[in-house]
Order: C-alpha cells, then sequence, then structure tokens
C-alpha cells in the first residue's frame, strides 16, 4: 500500500504534462499564490496526482493549478495563482 | 544576423515534445538492483545537467505505462543514459532493470524540466545531497562538471551520498574516481543499514551535524540540489533551512514510491 506521502513529487514532475499545453519552459516560472502571496518557481511547487495533476504552493499548500486531461482534451484550473511570471525565449 | 544567430541558439524548441523511438544500445548493472540503459535517440537536441526524460511502454494490447526518468549521462555526451532502479511493485523498473536488452526500441520524450538543473557557468560553491537512486540527476552535474577543462576554474563541490549499504551505492567506483581527480570535489558517503567492519564514512540518517559539517566548507551561499525518496529529501530540506540556508538556494526533486525507505 502506498501512502499518500510517497506520492507527492515536485513541480519539476510536471514538467512534461505542462511542456504539452505552455509553449515556454514553465517549471522556471514564478507563481505567486492567490492564497498565501508567495512567490516560488513552479519546479518547487508540490505536485500531487490523483484522478488529475495538482500543484500545490510551497508554503501554505493551497492549490495552485488543476490539469485534468480527457482524450484530445485537457481542462486547466489556474483560479490558485494570482500571477504567473513567465520567462519568454528571445524572439527570432 | 551573425548575433541573431547565436541568440536564436539559445532558445528553447518551441515545439511539443514528441515521443520518439530510442534505441538501446548498451546496459551496465550499477548494483544488484539498478541498471543503466544506454538510449541512441535519434534527434536528441541535447540536454542540461538535471533534467529527465518520460518513458512509455506500450503492452500488446494497447495498454499504456509512462514514467519520468532522470538523465545520468552529461551533456557532453551524444547517447542519453538513464539509470533505473528496479522497485519489486513497479509497472516500468522491473522491465528495464531486467528485460530490456541492446537492440530494444522503447518511446521517449525529452529533454525535459528546466527547475532541477545545473550548468557549469555557474560560479557558486554546488551542494549534492542524494538518497539512493537519487544520485541519477547529480550524476549528470557530476560529470558535467568534469568535463570542465581547468581544475582551478571549478568552484568548490560536494556530494553527500546516503545509501543502505555499501553495495547500493550507485556509481561508486566512478565517483571515486573523479574526487580522486578533483582537488575542489569532495564526497561523503553514509550508510544507513549495514557497513563493512572498515567503512570509514557516516552510519546513520542524514542529519543536522552531518549537513552543517559538510556544508560550512563551501562557504556561505552554496546552491543545494537534493534528491532523493520524498521523507529523505523534505527532512534534508528543513535542516537546510534552520541552518540559514534561503529556500531559493535549495533546489528538491522528491521521487514518489521508491522502495529506498530508510535512507
Amino acid at each position: 500500500m502506498r501512502s499518500v506521502e510517497d506520492l507527492v513529487l515536485d513541480g519539476n514532475a510536471a514538467a512534461g504534462l505542462l511542456s504539452q499545453i505552455f509553449v515556454p519552459e514553465m517549471t522556471t516560472a514564478q507563481f505567486t499564490c492567490a492564497g498565501c502571496g508567495a512567490v516560488h518557481p513552479l519546479g518547487a511547487a508540490r505536485l500531487f496526482e490523483a484522478a488529475g495533476l495538482v500543484l500545490r504552493c510551497t508554503d501554505c499548500s493551497g492549490v495552485l493549478l488543476r490539469v485534468v486531461s480527457a482524450p484530445g482534451r485537457a481542462f486547466i484550473d489556474l483560479s490558485g495563482m494570482r500571477r504567473l511570471e513567465i520567462t519568454l525565449p528571445p524572439s527570432t | 544576423m551573425s548575433s541573431a544567430t547565436a541568440e536564436t541558439r539559445l532558445v528553447t524548441p518551441s515545439a511539443p515534445l514528441k515521443w520518439q523511438a530510442a534505441r538501446v544500445v548498451a546496459t551496465r548493472q550499477e548494483t544488484p538492483h539498478v541498471r543503466t540503459i544506454v538510449l541512441d535517440v535519434p534527434d536528441w537536441p541535447g540536454h542540461r545537467a538535471g533534467q529527465h526524460v518520460d518513458l512509455r511502454l506500450t503492452a500488446a494490447d494497447g495498454y499504456q505505462a509512462q514514467r519520468s526518468y532522470s538523465i545520468a549521462s552529461a551533456p557532453e555526451t551524444s547517447k542519453v543514459e538513464l539509470t533505473i532502479e528496479r522497485l519489486d511493485d513497479g509497472e516500468v523498473s522491473p522491465y528495464l532493470a531486467d528485460v530490456v536488452t541492446d537492440g530494444d526500441l522503447i518511446e521517449v520524450r525529452g529533454p525535459i524540466g528546466g527547475y532541477f538543473v545545473w550548468e557549469r557557468r555557474v560560479q557558486r560553491p554546488l551542494a549534492l545531497i542524494a538518497g539512493g537512486s537519487g544520485v541519477v540527476p547529480l550524476m549528470a552535474m557530476l560529470r558535467h562538471r568534469a568535463a570542465t577543462p581547468g581544475d582551478g576554474s571549478r568552484s568548490p563541490a560536494l556530494l553527500l551520498f546516503s545509501a543502505r549499504s555499501v553495495e547500493e551505492l550507485i556509481y561508486r567506483e566512478e565517483l571515486d574516481r573523479l574526487a580522486a581527480r578533483d582537488a575542489r570535489l569532495r564526497i561523503a558517503y553514509t550508510l544507513t543499514r549495514a557497513q563493512p567492519v572498515d567503512w570509514r564514512g557516516y552510519r546513520r540518517r542524514i542529519d543536522r551535524d552531518m549537513i552543517s559539517e559538510n556544508l560550512a566548507p563551501l562557504g556561505d551561499t552554496p546552491i543545494v540540489y537534493v534528491c532523493g525518496p520524498t521523507p529523505m529529501v523534505e527532512s534534508a530540506a528543513n535542516l537546510l533551512v534552520s541552518l540559514g540556508h534561503a529556500p531559493n538556494d535549495i533546489l528538491t526533486e522528491r521521487f514518489g514510491p521508491s522502495g529506498t525507505g530508510g535512507i
């Protein structure tokens, strides 16, 4: 039997799924938590895998982002982030 | 125009990552439960030390299982090496650790992840803390460091590596060789369950004193990478913060179910 704690990973482990949805690198994007205002890279958030994928705040464990995938579709809830700062690659 | 060309080389490919078939070109047994598989990935764009790949296996009935594995090889090598620990209740790892042979094709996509990465142009002292097969992405960093010409230009580095027994110290010979060749690299081992009679390393789990005495020679502001089973990573990260390291200087990568309890 696996405990819930065993299933907790870092946001870094969500990089593959996030790269299917977002064009820039998202694990280095800085989130601002809507709950506590903490600012950290998404890669440092806590990842929980359940029916979907849930990223929780490093500091307060509030839900930052939910992704539920279905065949050919993804549902994304970003309401737990007040802001997301993304580094864009230089334009070509 | 030439500067624009130089700039575009730094751009992360913006196309979505594609699954592609990689060929197993070699395998190497590292410990009784751990094996390295060497992959030839036809359109490999190159990777950074600490990144991972997603790997997908498809059964005859169409069932698919997907896992993430850290890349063990240095960015300087053209082949991609993954070091896999066999989990007895695993769906994927027993196949990779026991069954796969040269010539087999495996689906991979990557490289993935821009957070838990280290590049040798970073001048700060480097501290690596590993539990069990958590040493794998940190080994990519040490191999990347070893590819730096000129020993004198390297900043000091430390690997603190915890395993249950000496047989489970993955890469031990290579690590000792790296340390022997690099005056600014120090490696400390701790064995938590069984120790040889002549063992000169630590004999307990990573604790506050162990972190403190090993990181002290690195000065005030090392960048610290911690990788291992979740409880070990949590504990080490909390100890680092309590010792005054800034949370943003501590990068962690936790495993999920790892079968490596007690490290």
